[in-house]
């Protein structure tokens, strides 16, 4: 899977989750502050990325998770 | 002094509807919101019928992306709760929040997220339940998310006593009023558990109707061939108001909230005392509460499940309580039209109860036939019964011997 492609998933799923366009999440775009995501709904999109790409996030990597460019980074890696 | 409660607004889900006039209209035409249970396994259950609110939706009132947030009965109670509010006519922007409460009864809580939840924690292990699982089972959410939206201030909490869950928030909300603790309060019960552990778990203890293939006769209260109830969802969430404030306000008044009665059987858990006595007990008390003799009631909106020994319970109380009033007085159960709501049922039947004062119409008991031996009431049967209501009481008993009987009447300023 090529990283544009990830980030096409990725952006897919927070879009569905966080009922935000596509068109408007970038890959600086901040999770929380930029897409409104709260505690519960950050946790929520973890395990949907997880389900999406079966793959586990672990606690340390999740941390990069701030920005849509760092979640598809971290996923693109985990899935190379 | 004692503040006067009264009802400017309500609001309801029902498997015959969401629009409070055409449920009104579908329920007096002696219309049946019971349906087949269409699910997969659902041949093995040995009830495969309910109430079920096929139409519901929560969009427009809940965003898209807040609907999986929200459990099927929390939406029920934000959906009745805005129709509620929106028929009152208030804006909450201009009260004092903190003179506001959100109350509400419910049975179960999320049954059904439970169930989905424990079949990823089986399939997927515990890194993969949704970290929405807790926030959307918890019964006291459906009180939460109507505080959120109106931006109550005041107490809000969740009333669990099963299937009287409704008339306990509902008296509680009364007395917060009438102390003077508060002016408004957004009250009523609401359930969603027609599921897999719904079914199975009431089936198994026998209490569930299994008339299969006859749903629209399934639900037959106080019938010598009634076998149990039939499982109903869906909500009903009223506005209580202090009077002043309601008058201040030009608010129409739907009826006024006149008493309660409360009493537990504290003898078995499910299982109601044969004779009636502490059902009996609670409308004594509701009479006496609201300062009315028996005489006086024109209307009893019975809990009336269809269970043998519950309505058999109940006959012999309102028998014993009322006494030779009891030949004036109109009775009925309109769970025959709906199933049983569980918690949910004591708000959508002091909707019906108000409705039947407005209109001086008692709506009818579907598919009485044959009333039971000594079933000797006027149980309103099959079809509606024009008649003078001034007064009314509106029973509910649930598992836990629980016992809450309500009482309305048209507002005299």
């Amino acid at each position: 899977m090529t990283r544009a492609e990830v980030e096409e998933k990725v952006i897919k799923i927070i879009s569905e989750q966080l009922g935000r366009e596509a068109d408007a999440i970038t890959g600086s775009s901040d999770i929380s502050n930029d897409l409104g995501a709260d505690s519960l709904d950050a946790a929520e999109l973890m395990i949907a990325f997880e389900e999406e790409f079966d793959i586990d996030i672990d606690e340390e990597s999740s941390q990069n998770f701030t920005t849509v460019d760092g979640v598809v980074d971290q996923i693109f890696k985990q899935l190379s | 002094m004692k503040k006067r409660v009264v009802v400017t607004g309500v609001g309801l889900v029902t498997p015959l509807g969401n629009e409070l006039e055409v449920v009104w209209k579908r329920l007096l035409a002696g219309e049946s919101g019971i349906t087949p249970v269409e699910m997969p396994g659902i041949e093995m259950y040995r009830s495969r019928i309910a109430g079920q609110c096929l139409d519901f939706s929560p969009l427009p009132y809940v965003e898209p992306k807040d609907v999986k947030k929200i459990e099927r009965f929390a939406q029920f109670a934000l959906v009745s709760g805005i129709h509620a509010v929106e028929q009152s006519g208030i804006d909450f922007s201009r009260e004092d929040p903190f003179r506001c409460a959100s109350i509400i009864g419910c049975g179960v809580g999320g049954l059904r997220e439970i169930e989905r939840q424990d079949e990823k924690l089986a399939s997927s292990g515990p890194s993969r339940i949704s970290p929405f699982t807790i926030p959307k089972v918890m019964l006291n959410a459906a009180s939460s998310h109507l505080a959120i939206r109106y931006g109550i201030h005041g107490p809000s909490y969740g009333v669990a006593t099963a299937c009287a869950s409704a008339n306990n928030a509902m008296i509680d909300a009364y007395k917060a009023i009438r102390d003077g603790d508060v002016d408004i309060v957004l009250t009523g019960g609401t359930e969603a558990a027609i599921s897999k552990l719904g079914l199975a778990g009431f089936g198994a203890m026998r209490a569930l109707s299994e008339r299969n293939d006859e749903p629209e006769k399934a639900s037959r209260p106080f019938d010598v061939d009634r076998d149990g109830f039939v499982l109903g969802e869906g909500a009903g969430i009223l506005v209580f108001e202090e009077l002043e404030h309601a008058k201040k306000r030009g608010a129409d008044i739907l009826g006024e909230f006149i008493g309660y009665g409360v009493t537990t059987d504290a003898l078995h858990l499910t299982q109601p005392d044969d004779q009636g006595i502490f059902a009996g007990e609670a409308m004594k008390a509701a009479l006496r509460s609201a300062g009315i003799s028996a005489g006086e009631v024109d209307y009893i909106n019975a809990h009336g499940t269809a269970t043998h020994l519950g309505d058999a319970a109940e006959v012999e109380a309102i028998k014993r309580v009322f006494g030779d009033s009891a030949k004036n007085l109109s009775v009925s159960s309109t769970k025959s039209s709906i199933g049983h709501l569980l918690g949910g049922s004591g708000g959508v039947e002091i909707i019906f109860t108000l409705l039947a004062l407005r209109d001086n119409i008692v709506p009818p008991t579907l598919n009485l036939g044959n009333p039971d031996e000594g079933f000797d009431l006027d149980f309103t049967p099959l079809t509606p019964k024009e008649k003078r209501i001034n007064c009314a009481i509106s029973n509910s008993f649930g598992f836990g011997g629980h016992n809450a009987s309500v009482a309305v009447a048209s507002f005299v300023d």
